[in-house]
């Protein structure tokens, strides 16, 4: 089958002040499609094409190429992931689209996403907001048996739905306000429906909320665009656990000065 | 202070807001559908109720307070998350798609601006009396509180009631949304209950803005008129 | 060379303690005046850079992708052993270090693999602590499945996805100790030279991916966890960015390279679909716990399965190798799998591929039940084939998939250059020539939480904190070198593409290297690879520039080593006059087609010097001793 492309090419990095630079659609026409290949192997296509007439090809993140990895992501005719639900770029297949299609390629779209060349976007604020507090801080040592604490098997599945979250930043993407809250809701949930995570459940709920606001994301207008996005089908279920966690930690919170007799030592 | 400022200026704190006020004026919305159904009683009755609402002055302020205070709370925030969305894409998609997200949770910003430009034309129009010649009317029987005149009177002006009309539905669009929106913001999300719940949003609006649709229309095909 | 693989004395269950009590310990005062670089970020990397961080080193992590999270580690769907014996069905540390031994068909270190299994038990009590949200049972207890050459249920798992939350595990340990501050976390960065200062490893030379700009890093030691090589064939189930970089550079820097030719093909993957193919799915082993594979006793059959009457299906594997049935190690059942396709019973229109059949245990346990096992599995086959396994059994081919083979490791895991420590798939591993499923996950863990952390210190106790900085010539040197070697790949402006190169380079490793070797193919793809490599240095095309992001360029770079790589994979293969594991020699198999060890000869691990090109590597031997396990043909019928 035969496509015609048109893809976002931005040569220069994305600053604060010029967020798409030279960025423009560029259009491609590539013919012999096979039904059978992903959307990124028909782009490793056109970009051996490009090569070959010496023009340079279409810069774009992907690694695993099994759906799991969430380092590919581009946003398809304007959906995140494409056309098929419950599925990233690499597991989307050409199959999805008819002989003679135009298709648009864009970059996620978000100032915590600055473009770096083409379709590749700086996530790193997904990283900074994990660094912030999506975890349970505990040493490498030796802890209890793995079995010392029953976890209920509800728990346990609530916990995976949010775990299963591979951090593309297609919720970004899709959300109206580019807002990243079904990410940071499904680090709250996943650790708080399980007892090793509810220890620290304020500080966590409070922290994550203000690494994620420094980054400039937008705010959830419960539009559920996310959701629908979502490549591994986080529900917004996790969004309102951020919102209750978070009104629950700011709401037992004490001020920064309260006396403790003595001190840690 | 500090800990209340940090809190509205977070994102999640400002949707908390947004949402905690949106209840407030959403039980005022039900409260005062059911107040104007009177319309439908005895014209004393209308009156008798509109002269318990002023018979303590300081819990009517009181009230007014609260509801003024959330409703200013509601648009500041509101307009406050709306540009800090704008910021958050600074380049548009070329090509955009809607996957799931409706009308009414789109328009929410202009839903809202339109329905606070008639709360304002409302106010000025039923309460302060001094459009179409309103206080006039309502000056009449009752102590001064011929409130159902005063109503019939207005909306036997088409346009008047047209506008009305109009009004209630940007209303219906902005709760259509906003009821379910602030039971998910207020976290309260479950597998049974919130499919029922964001229908049950839509059908509650339709209720609350086609109950005060009700008021202009029957007045204007003349079910409603003015008491002998 | 020198191979001290410093095994400690006594017997094998107080070997790791005995080491332990043996090894120097750097006070925790002196803690933070050490640095210790760690590369890639993986279960091994990331395990190891949060561990270290935690007890007071100053750490810096690199990786290529774009944030820790992504390594490859993250794609491991089944599970991960341990012996917990929580389903009191006979598992004890003893029998997963038996097992493991054996299933590498008898060439790994007893010491090493004795430790690994001794220490699996500590990875899921560390997991479950991190909040890992492993498969539970409803009484709230964590579950089992059981796993290839294994006749136990020892392998924990989160649905289909137990790398990706074990990777999740370990990357939020590395996050917190980011953000603590005593981890400095380079991402987009690639490792590609170690730098080697009388002697030891004191650095390394990267390239920012997103600049373009080449940096060096100094430290007190280097652990490399930089994975496998298994895209030396192109087409493996390994992510796109996997390569030899790292371990291959560090070997042409001095480290010993050890038995490369042990390469693992698993046998359950989708087949090929066609040219355009960029790379193979996986599809979990776990699927073998309730999958049965059969194809038709008929040569050429063309019948849709469905049409296949019982008893004209050959169950082979439940035929061969009836005690262990469906769950035969990899190495077998990938090799069983040749087998009947080459004997012209293969199905699909290629007849490379047999089927994977889920309608038993759907009658016997009910399609909701298969889809709470397997869902995930399910879809991605469903997404990638457009066909539903629910209701047509799966296609599947072996493909490659780990390996075995890496930098040769002493018992502390440190490389043949002293403060050059190699974790993970990335070293010569405790897996011998053929890994049974749900073991990479364990290995990883098991050296990056509880094995580095001690043996690091023993070797930094005799170092001097700080001794040799950046700015030593020595780094200018070698960056020099990094430098040129991309303005060279710049320069050449051929005509054909990396990836046409790497396909070639593919095409020959699979079907001269590939599942089954023999001596013609051997020489034939040692004449082949150099020509390829001398062409790619001719003719190759990498357009864009140098210091900017360039992902041709990135590409080429690790397609030079694949192409030095591929050539030494080939003479290891050559050399080792057997068949063991995933090493399959035509030359040397039984009448029934199973592997022919020859344990007077090779029972050691073959280990390379490199000695200014591949041609003139020269082969050492480590010894293996079995005294626990004792050498015996590995059976599973």
């Amino acid at each position: 089958m035969k496509v015609t492309l048109h893809i976002w090419r931005q040569s220069k990095p994305s600053t604060k002040d010029d967020f798409a630079q030279d960025g423009k659609m560029v259009r491609y026409e590539l013919d012999h499609v096979s039904n059978d290949m992903s959307f990124l192997e028909m782009l490793d296509v056109l970009n051996e094409q490009l090569i070959k007439k010496g023009e340079e090809p279409v810069t774009f993140d992907h690694d695993c190429r099994e759906g799991i990895c969430g380092t590919c992501g581009v946003v398809v005719n304007g959906e995140p992931h494409g056309p098929e639900s419950g599925t990233t770029t690499c597991q989307l297949h050409m199959r999805s689209f008819k002989d003679g299609a135009e298709i648009w390629v864009e970059p996620w779209r978000a100032a915590a996403f600055p473009v770096i060349k083409d379709l590749m976007v700086d996530r790193t604020a997904l990283d900074r907001i994990v660094q912030a507090g999506a975890f349970v801080s505990v040493n490498t040592g030796a802890p209890q048996d793995a079995n010392a604490l029953p976890v209920p098997k509800a728990d346990a599945d609530k916990a995976f739905d949010a775990a299963a979250c591979i951090g593309c930043g297609a919720c970004v993407a899709a959300c109206k306000n580019a807002s990243s809250m079904l990410f940071v809701g499904a680090k709250v949930s996943h650790f708080v429906h399980l007892p090793q995570g509810r220890v620290e459940r304020e500080t966590r709920a409070r922290n994550l909320v203000a690494a994620m606001d420094k980054e400039g994301f937008g705010n959830c207008t419960n539009q559920y665009e996310c959701e629908a996005a979502c490549p591994k089908d986080i529900p917004v279920r996790v969004i309102a656990d951020l919102n209750r966690e978070y009104l629950r930690a700011k709401v037992r919170e004490e001020p920064a000065n309260t006396k403790r007799i003595g001190g840690d030592g | 202070m500090t800990w209340l400022c940090d809190f509205w200026r977070s994102s999640v704190g400002g949707k908390l807001t947004m949402a905690v006020t949106g209840v407030l004026l959403f039980l005022f919305v039900v409260g005062h559908l059911l107040g104007n159904l009177q319309l439908f009683s005895e014209p004393e009755h209308l009156a008798d109720y509109a002269k318990l609402l002023h018979r303590e002055p300081a819990l009517l302020w009181a009230v007014r307070c609260v509801l003024g205070g959330a409703l200013l709370l509601h648009v500041v925030t509101g307009i406050r998350l709306a540009r800090q969305n704008r910021a958050a894409r600074p380049v548009k998609y070329q090509k955009e798609e809607i996957l799931v997200a409706s009308f009414a949770s789109r328009s929410m910003l202009l839903t809202g601006l339109t329905t606070l430009g008639f709360v304002v034309y409302h106010l000025l129009h039923f309460t302060a009396g001094v459009v179409h010649g309103a206080g006039a009317a309502k000056a009449g029987k009752f102590d001064g509180f011929d409130v159902h005149t005063m109503v019939v009177r207005s909306f036997e002006n088409p346009s008047i009631a047209l506008a009305y009309v109009g009004f209630m539905v940007v209303l219906f669009f902005h709760l259509a949304h906003g009821i379910q929106s602030f039971v998910q913001t207020l976290g309260l999300n479950h597998a049974r209950y919130t499919p029922v719940i964001r229908r049950l949003s839509v059908v509650v609006a339709g209720l609350l803005a086609g109950g005060n649709i009700l008021l202009p229309l029957s007045v204007l095909s003349g079910i409603v008129k003015v008491a002998p | 060379m020198k191979l001290d693989a410093k095994i400690p004395a006594g017997p094998v269950q107080e070997k790791w303690s005995n080491r332990k009590f043996e090894l120097k310990l750097v006070n925790p005062a002196n803690k933070r005046k050490y640095k210790v670089l760690v590369v890639g970020s993986g279960l091994a990397g990331a395990s190891a850079a949060a561990s270290l961080a935690e007890l007071g080193y100053q750490v810096e992590c690199f990786c290529f992708q774009d944030s820790p999270r992504r390594a490859h580690s993250i794609a491991a769907q089944g599970g991960i052993n341990a012996a917990k014996n929580y389903r009191n069905d006979g598992d004890s540390i003893y029998r997963l270090f038996y097992d493991t031994v054996k299933g590498g068909d008898f060439r790994a270190r007893e010491a090493n693999v004795y430790r690994l299994a001794e220490l699996s038990v500590n990875i899921i009590d560390q997991a479950v602590a991190q909040g890992v949200p492993f498969a539970r049972d409803y009484g709230g207890m964590l579950d089992n499945r059981s796993f290839g050459g294994a006749q136990v249920s020892r392998t924990f798992y989160a649905r289909g996805q137990t790398g990706q939350q074990l990777l999740l595990g370990a990357y939020t340990a590395l996050a917190r100790q980011i953000g603590l501050g005593t981890v400095k976390m380079f991402s987009r960065t690639e490792m590609l030279d170690v730098v080697i200062v009388d002697g030891h490893a004191k650095g390394i030379v990267v390239r920012d991916l997103v600049t373009g700009e080449a940096r060096s890093h100094a430290g007190d030691a280097v652990v490399l966890a930089t994975g496998g090589y298994g895209n030396v064939f192109y087409l493996s189930t390994n992510a796109k960015g996997c390569n030899v970089t790292a371990t291959w550079r560090a070997h042409k820097r001095g480290a010993g390279f050890a038995n490369p030719c042990y390469t693992q093909i698993h046998p359950t993957c989708i087949p090929v679909s066609g040219d355009h193919q960029s790379k193979l799915t996986l599809m979990s082993e776990s699927l073998r716990n309730d999958g049965r594979v059969w194809v038709s006793k008929k040569q050429g059959d063309k019948r849709r399965p469905g049409e296949i009457p019982e008893d004209e299906r050959d169950y082979y594997l439940e035929r061969k190798y009836p005690s262990y049935g469906n769950l035969a190690p990899r190495d077998i059942s990938s090799r069983a799998a040749k087998q009947v396709c080459d004997d012209g019973r293969g199905i699909g229109d290629t007849g490379l591929g047999v089927y994977l059949d889920f309608r038993d245990a759907i009658a016997r346990l009910g399609k909701d039940a298969i889809a709470a096992r397997y869902g995930n599995l399910f879809h991605m086959y469903a997404k990638i084939t457009a066909e539903d396994p629910y209701s047509q059994p799966m296609r599947i081919f072996p493909a490659v998939h780990y390996t075995m083979g890496g930098l040769w490791v002493d018992y502390d895991l440190m490389s043949t250059v002293p403060g050059l420590f190699v974790l993970g798939e990335a070293n010569f591993s405790d897996h011998g020539a053929n890994r049974l499923g749900a073991s990479a996950l364990m290995q990883g863990l098991a050296d990056g939480y509880f094995v580095i952390p001690y043996t690091i210190g023993g070797y930094l106790a005799g170092q001097k904190a700080g001794s040799v900085k950046a700015d030593h010539p020595e780094f200018q040197r070698v960056a020099g070198g990094v430098v040129e070697m991309t303005k060279r790949l710049l320069s050449i402006q051929g005509k054909r593409t990396v990836d046409d190169f790497h396909k070639a380079l593919g095409k020959i490793m699979w079907q001269k290297c590939g599942m089954a070797r023999n001596e013609q193919g051997l020489k034939e793809a040692l004449r082949e690879i150099p020509a390829l490599r001398e062409e790619f240095w001719r003719d190759v095309r990498v357009l864009g520039g140098e210091l900017s992001t360039n992902q041709s360029l990135e590409k080429a770079g690790r397609l030079a080593d694949f192409l030095e790589f591929g050539e030494l994979l080939c003479r290891d293969a050559l050399e080792r006059r057997e068949s063991c594991g995933g090493h399959f020699r035509e030359e040397w198999q039984t009448a029934d087609g199973e592997a022919l060890r020859d344990d007077e000869k090779f029972c050691h691990a073959a280990v390379w010097e490199y000695k200014g090109d591949v041609k003139n590597a020269v082969r050492h031997q480590e010894a293996l001793a079995f005294e626990n396990v004792h050498l015996a043909v590995r059976s599973y019928k």
